[in-house]
């Protein structure tokens, strides 16, 4: 493989990185504090891309004002699942909550195949973000510099409102002691009302971007990387905001470099993020970052 | 428990199966084949539900990997039944390999081939996947039944791939099915009720508490994570020679969401309610078809929704685990002294 080859590879590896990155962050916020796999997140991640669909489309509003309104609207629903579906919930044995996130992700998909067709609608986009630009042989979309950089400033943004705002503070105190935060006097629902809008309004960032890069959606669209996403929150460390970006990073790589080097394996792109997550499992469950969780009797 | 009327209920079992069986006699013969399947479906249903209760309502292990042991139940066994003029047939991308193309078992054989290399996989991928536990076991599993589809649609030689298989027997009639079911209810009650299902509930219970009386959980979860799968395979099986038609997209996590809900919906721990679930839910899933169909209101006309039902089934199951989460049976199990008193209300106090 020419250098100028593995480059454009690096490109791609590190665009898909920084999309499951972000849906990442969703998973390991809502794990860390909830200790719940929130599988509707993936399909926050879908309806961001829909929301703008509609939006440009549907009431022809400018793409910029659109992307911000779905990114807003996708936070919401976040919000909203946890209330109907999540909060009620919090007392019972972790397993229902899990089950509750199953069924509402069934539900959204179904709904979007009624509301929205199974049928893949293209998707507009903007021309300067797909005029593609060379430096010397390397040819590389405007997106593959973008995505990386808007995820990156993204991830400092929602840094910045973990580790210095009040609310962020509360949000890293429940995911040590629940219990006790409330004794502290922090409306914890509140706050975990927060963490889903914060972690859908990524995912659905994500969604969006996902959908300048491969230009066709669907309802289903957001199965998979969901899964994958969550693996990468897994590898990375759950409950680590840096492990779960890093992890996407690692899978991007490995599911880009591993085809680009060996595409007889194409077929099985799929299988590696499972594979991977189960290595991780049994080699080092807490994950790159993640702090050791310890069994309490 | 032993009730003071061991041998009434006995007889009322007894005389309830015999009763069932004439029911299965007569509808075989005077309901039409749409009927017919939907009670097949509630069979294999009820092998499926029955497997993943072991696993999940009586161990406590959340395993999200039933599509998995189905597709390699479905696999073998259809591999084993396909006649080898029909395998030549389909196998049109690439031939078939040798030992496959030529071997060949009858029915029963086939459906327990696919059951023990369902549980030979079982026991293999829980080795290593059962040292996880709660939800992380739950994604490695899905994971596992992720990756056996996908290898199984890119095995050309053996699995066809994508095509899948066409054109197999369909020998899953009424009495294949119900005979299955009901020797895995037998299985299932007689394990429960032993010594090793009261290790299981332990574990299920506390498993850190178990293992402080001594008892290796993780030998006990193994073996009743491989019987589960073992069943997966058989249902799996079943339901292959039942639809004629298999392929890996088939066994996606829709089909493993299907028999957890009627396992929820049924009650966690309890073998009959994984019964009534799967009546209860496959019967449901084939009333709401309606939805998608067209329906006249006088002279109001409404346009069939495609997909409704799906929508209205995993609402339906966020609604059981919101308001009652311990779906019909709850933990308990049908007995005929609380029918009995229920319905002769007044009746002698026991």
């Amino acid at each position: 493989m020419s250098l100028d080859m593995f480059v454009q590879h690096l490109f791609n590896a590190l665009t898909l990185g920084s999309l499951y990155g972000l849906i990442a962050i969703g998973y390991t916020m809502v794990y860390g504090i909830l200790r719940l796999i929130n599988f509707a997140h993936g399909d926050i991640f879908m309806l961001g891309a829909y929301f703008v669909f509609f939006g440009v489309t549907l009431t022809k509003l400018p793409w910029g004002i659109a992307v911000v309104l779905a990114v807003a609207l996708s936070a919401l629903c976040g919000v909203v699942i946890d209330r109907i579906a999540y909060r009620p919930l919090r007392d019972a044995p972790r397993i229902s909550a899990l089950i509750s996130a199953i069924g509402v992700s069934f539900f959204i998909e179904n709904l979007g195949l009624v509301v929205f067709t199974g049928l893949p609608k293209p998707v507009y986009r903007p021309d300067w973000l797909v005029e593609i630009i060379s430096i010397g042989n390397i040819r590389v979309l405007p997106l593959a510099i973008i995505v990386p950089a808007i995820a990156f400033a993204l991830v400092m943004g929602l840094l910045w409102i973990v580790y210095k705002t009040k609310p962020g503070l509360a949000m890293r105190s429940i995911s040590k002691d629940i219990e006790t935060t409330r004794l502290m006097g922090v409306s914890v629902d509140k706050i975990i009302a927060l963490t889903f809008g914060l972690g859908s309004a990524l995912a659905a960032a994500s969604g969006i971007m996902w959908a300048l890069r491969y230009p066709q959606i669907h309802p289903f669209m957001g199965v998979f990387p969901g899964f994958k996403a969550f693996i990468a929150a897994v590898l990375g460390g759950i409950g680590s905001i840096q492990g779960a970006m890093i992890g996407g990073m690692l899978l991007g790589l490995i599911e880009i470099m591993a085809v680009a080097f060996f595409p007889a394996l194409s077929g099985y792109r799929d299988a590696f993020a499972f594979i991977l997550l189960i290595v991780i499992l049994l080699m080092k469950p807490t994950g790159l970052m993640g702090e050791k969780l310890e069994e309490k009797v | 428990m032993k009730t003071p009327n061991r041998k009434r209920d006995l007889t009322l079992t007894f005389v309830a199966v015999g009763l069932f069986l004439v029911f299965l006699w007569w509808a075989n013969g005077h309901l039409d084949n749409y009927k017919i399947q939907v009670l097949n479906l509630i069979a294999i249903n009820s092998i499926l539900a029955l497997s993943l209760n072991l696993i999940y309502g009586f161990t406590g292990m959340f395993s999200l990997g039933h599509a998995g042991f189905m597709a390699i139940g479905a696999y073998v066994s259809s591999l084993l039944i396909l006649p080898p003029i029909q395998k030549e047939m389909i196998y049109i991308l690439q031939p078939l390999v040798w030992p496959f193309s030529v071997l060949q078992a009858p029915f029963f054989v086939a459906v327990l081939a696919g059951g023990f290399a369902a549980a030979v996989l079982g026991l293999i991928i829980a080795i290593p996947v059962l040292r996880l536990g709660g939800d992380y076991l739950g994604i490695a599993t899905l994971g596992f039944a992720e990756i056996i589809r996908v290898v199984f649609t890119n095995l050309t030689p053996i699995t066809n791939g994508a095509l899948g298989l066409k054109g197999i027997p369909d020998y899953a009639n009424i009495w294949w099915n119900y005979g299955w079911c009901f020797l895995t209810l037998f299985f299932m009650v007689r394990l429960i009720n032993s010594n090793f299902g009261n290790v299981l509930k332990a574990i299920r219970d506390d498993e850190v508490a178990a293992r402080a009386m001594g008892i290796n959980t993780f030998k006990y979860r193994v073996v009743s994570f491989s019987v589960g799968a073992f069943f997966a395979g058989v249902g799996g099986a079943l339901m292959a020679s039942l639809i004629t038609t298999i392929d890996p997209k088939m066994f996606s996590f829709l089909l493993t969401f299907n028999v957890l809900m009627i396992v929820v919906a049924g009650g966690l721990g309890s073998l009959t309610g994984s019964i009534i679930g799967s009546a209860v839910i496959t019967i449901l899933l084939e009333w709401l078809r309606f939805v998608e169909n067209p329906i006249d209101i006088g002279t109001f006309h409404l346009e069939g929704i495609p997909g409704m039902r799906m929508v209205i089934f995993s609402l339906l199951l966020i609604l059981i685990i919101l308001f009652r989460r311990e779906g019909i049976m709850g933990m308990r199990e049908f007995n005929w002294s609380a029918l009995l008193s229920r319905s002769s209300r007044g009746g002698e106090a026991r």
